[in-house]
């Protein structure tokens, strides 16, 4: 177990260096979120961790602005600003024990950084208003009259924003853009973000929703009764694209052994636990299993996904440029 | 010596506040192609859009606020400081707080369709952000107007009387004259206000040009593009400020005559009593029962879901950012209220408008003027504190600006110039002679500013330091992350925190 060998190596190495070490993470996931998990990181190493919590576009932006100064030592986001800032050079690439952990399937082919839990696009849709013959086996029908002024979506958001991005490396620049005019011409629904679309679909006022997979769970946590359900779409469907959030180490990081470290830890047991348990997220490893309510889409993953490496989902400015092309952003 | 002090101070606040608009223009010209984009419909549309939803806002607060304001300034029910408190008590709801519990009413899944059956439609588009921008931006139009009919001199209103003009001829010609500078400030920070706004009315799918340079901002590294979409706004607060200024004058308020001035006579209100607690029972209902039960419902789903860890962490980040700010914008606004009632000439007027033409911006583009400039010409300040409260404390001088300005408008500067004749130089004058009465205005706008800072989100999420937070950044973050049982705590304390202010701020302006 080379992975276990390294955290093993790393937390001692730290608890030698305890106190004088501090860590500075650019976060892009909600305080809200994952401060709890923080705080375990810092009570089991003596670490003090900085956070800096930001937008993804936000922090990207700063850390270019910073430059060799940025007092970051990881950064902490989602596919598309991993990549991107891995691309302009602002990643050091990773030790392969860390790419090893991950699970073959969430692979990127990219060592500068590691997808740390998974997420998936779903449908969602009002089961009170949708018969399951009415249930589209593809992304793509959701243009078809019947579907007219039924359908939510939500173009400022950054997972739907990248679920677009993935459309347009499977059916083509042309395709895609084909594809937000189609939805466009048929109505559908602008909401600002994914939990207005579900509580849109729980109001009445839509049927179907294009969202991100864990929102759901959190309302039925309030609420077991919640009136929305989840399908994937057929399967290889674009639809069904798998989304990452991740981590890597700044190229200019002042304390690359305690950047180690916070990765080791969001990749090892406590870390991949609480983003399952707490997060409603899959793991991105293969010894800790997705949270029970989660198994019947866990099953379902690896066969529905499309195929799209995580890796290549950087290009937001042209799926930007394609929606404000649209008018719907 | 002294007075070049107090003119260093009004530049100060004057410049300081045309820093982050500086920034904006010069990054906007950058790009030629920013530029561009300005001429396409779409943003012309989304310009109307804002427009009209300044208009109805604008229409829809003086409705609500000015019978509520006669109620509780000239009515027997003034003395109601509680009542007083409640109606004005929305101004420290975060907007998105609002807009979240009036759509979690209507609907199949609503609250109403829920506990009684009733299935409203969903408060969205022009009228769901009228509706709602006016819920919680009501509150300025009635402080201000009800502070305007306390200060009023009644002999003025008897004189009319005894002219033979009828008590309508009385209000039409005699009272709303006297307040319409009190209205024009107001409207004046309400437009403003609905200028910038952008999460509530995204939430009311209500399509503002401030959203559009949102996300403009928010979803790509483009900078260049966000500084030229804000161009207009910088121009529609110019316009606004000039029309609140039109015919304005410069603001006289003191009495001209002798003696002492006596408060109103108070009008009994006879049967229509049950009509107008009926009348403030639904303002207060809508305006802060509504978003108060909403947090109380989201803590019962899950009452142990935030640490006092947490909370302490948050409360003491706001009670700093908050505080800091109040007492900077107060230090800078003094000099400038000073200047704007005392100075002349053109100097004067472009100063005293710069911190307004900085307030109106949405203050995401603010808050990126201030980091960029940290970081390129002030690395020392960049990441502290100090940069958070003084962006915060230049952003909001226009709210300390206007009490203090009304209170030195109030002062005669004859005052001031016994004062020197006694042998004090100007600033000494200045401060002998109006302290006392500027006391009172200072502490309403340090309050306002309180108020304000601490339910601010854009400028504080960019400009925090490492590790900062205050209750609203957490509140937000729980929110807009479906966590609603989570948020509650954080929007509880934060209301918990700001109403002693909202209740300092309505001491200071007690009847005489």
């Amino acid at each position: 177990m080379p992975f276990l060998r390294l955290v093993l190596v790393l937390v001692l190495g730290l608890g030698a260096l305890a106190g004088a070490q501090e860590l500075v993470v650019y976060c892009a996931r909600s305080r809200a979120l994952v401060e709890p998990l923080i705080l375990r990181f810092q009570e089991e190493t003596g670490l003090r961790v900085h956070v800096r919590y930001g937008t993804q576009a936000e922090l990207v932006a700063l850390l270019l602005e910073e430059g060799a100064r940025s007092p970051a030592d990881v950064f902490w986001g989602y596919e598309a600003s991993l990549a991107t800032l891995a691309r302009r050079g602002l990643l050091q690439e990773l030790p392969a024990e860390f790419r090893e952990r991950v699970a073959p399937a969430y692979r990127v082919g990219d060592e500068r950084w590691v997808p740390t839990s998974i997420r998936v696009r779903v449908l969602a849709y009002a089961p009170a208003r949708v018969t399951p013959a009415e249930l589209p086996a593809s992304v793509l029908e959701l243009g078809d009259p019947r579907y007219r002024g039924r359908v939510g979506w939500a173009p400022p958001n950054a997972g739907f924003q990248t679920f677009l991005t993935g459309l347009r490396l499977l059916v083509g620049e042309e395709g895609a853009q084909a594809w937000v005019e189609a939805l466009r011409q048929n109505q559908a629904q602008p909401y600002p973000n994914n939990i207005a679309l579900l509580q849109a679909l729980a109001a009445g006022e839509i049927d179907f929703a294009l969202t991100n997979h864990y929102y759901l769970y959190r309302f039925r946590a309030a609420d077991p009764a919640f009136p929305v359900e989840q399908i994937l779409f057929a399967p290889g469907d674009p639809g069904n694209l798998l989304l990452a959030s991740g981590a890597g180490i700044v190229r200019t990081a002042r304390n690359p052994v305690a950047a180690q470290a916070f990765l080791a830890f969001l990749l090892g047991e406590a870390g991949q636990t609480f983003f399952t348990h707490d997060l409603f997220e899959f793991p991105a490893v293969e010894d800790v299993s997705p949270h029970p309510a989660l198994a019947p889409l866990a099953e379902e993953l690896a066969a529905r996904r499309p195929a799209v490496d995580l890796g290549d989902l950087w290009d937001l400015p042209g799926t930007l440029e394609l929606l404000r092309r649209a008018g719907v952003l | 010596m002294q007075a070049a002090v107090l003119r260093g101070g009004a530049a100060c606040a004057g410049l300081g506040a045309l820093v982050p608009v500086a920034y904006l223009v010069l990054r906007a010209l950058e790009g030629g192609e920013g530029l561009v984009q300005l001429l396409q419909p779409r943003h012309l549309t989304l310009l109307g859009n804002t427009l009209a939803l300044v208009g109805t806002v604008l229409v829809a607060d003086t409705a609500l606020a000015l019978p509520a304001a006669w109620l509780l300034g000239r009515s027997e029910l003034a003395r109601r400081r509680g009542l007083v408190a409640l109606v004005a008590a929305p101004v420290v709801i975060p907007g998105y707080i609002v807009a979240l519990a009036l759509l979690g009413l209507g609907g199949d899944y609503g609250l109403l369709a829920r506990l009684v059956g009733w299935r409203l439609p969903r408060p969205q588009g022009l009228w769901g952000a009228t509706l709602c921008l006016t819920l919680y931006t009501y509150p300025y139009v009635f402080l201000s107007a009800r502070a305007a009919l306390l200060g009023l001199d009644p002999s003025l209103e008897e004189a009319a009387r005894s002219l033979g003009l009828s008590p309508w001829g009385v209000a039409r010609r005699v009272v709303l004259p006297q307040l319409l500078p009190a209205l024009r400030a107001a409207w004046l920070v309400v437009g403003l206000y609905v200028l910038g706004d952008f999460g509530a009315v995204s939430l009311l799918r209500y399509e503002t040009y401030s959203y559009a340079v949102y996300l403009r901002y928010a979803g790509a590294l483009d900078r260049t593009g966000a500084a030229a979409l804000s161009l207009p706004l910088l121009g529609l607060a110019a316009l606004g400020w000039a029309a609140s200024r039109a015919g304005g004058g410069r603001g006289v308020g003191y009495r001209a005559g002798s003696g002492a001035s006596r408060p109103a006579p108070r009008a009994r209100l006879g049967w229509a009593r049950p009509l107008a607690l009926g009348y403030l029972a639904l303002l207060v209902g809508l305006g802060v029962g509504l978003p108060l039960g909403t947090l109380f419902l989201w803590l019962l789903q899950d009452p142990q879901a935030v640490g006092g860890r947490a909370l302490a962490h948050g409360l003491g980040g706001t009670a700093v950012a908050a505080g800091g700010a109040a007492l900077l914008a107060l230090a800078l606004a003094f000099p400038l209220a000073h200047r704007a009632t005392r100075g002349h000439g053109w100097g004067t007027a472009v100063l005293v408008s710069l911190p307004h033409l900085g307030h109106a911006l949405p203050p995401f583009v603010v808050g990126l003027g201030w980091a960029f400039l940290g970081l390129r010409a002030l690395p020392f300040l960049y990441g502290r504190l100090v940069l958070l409260l003084l962006a915060l404390a230049l952003y909001f001088v226009p709210l300390a600006f206007g009490p203090l300005r009304a209170a030195w408008a109030q002062l005669s500067p004859r005052l001031e110039e016994a004062a020197r004749s006694l042998g004090h130089g100007p600033l000494g004058a200045a401060v002998r002679s109006a302290l006392p009465g500027l006391v009172r205005g200072a502490v309403a706008g340090g309050a306002l500013v309180f108020l304000r800072a601490a339910t601010e989100l854009p400028l504080t999420f960019l400009l925090s330091p490492l590790g900062f937070s205050t209750l609203a950044t957490r509140t937000f973050a729980a929110a807009s992350e479906a966590l609603f049982a989570q948020a509650a705590p954080f929007a509880l304390a934060l209301l918990a925190l700001a109403l002693p202010s909202l209740v300092l701020l309505l001491r200071m302006e007690r009847e005489t």
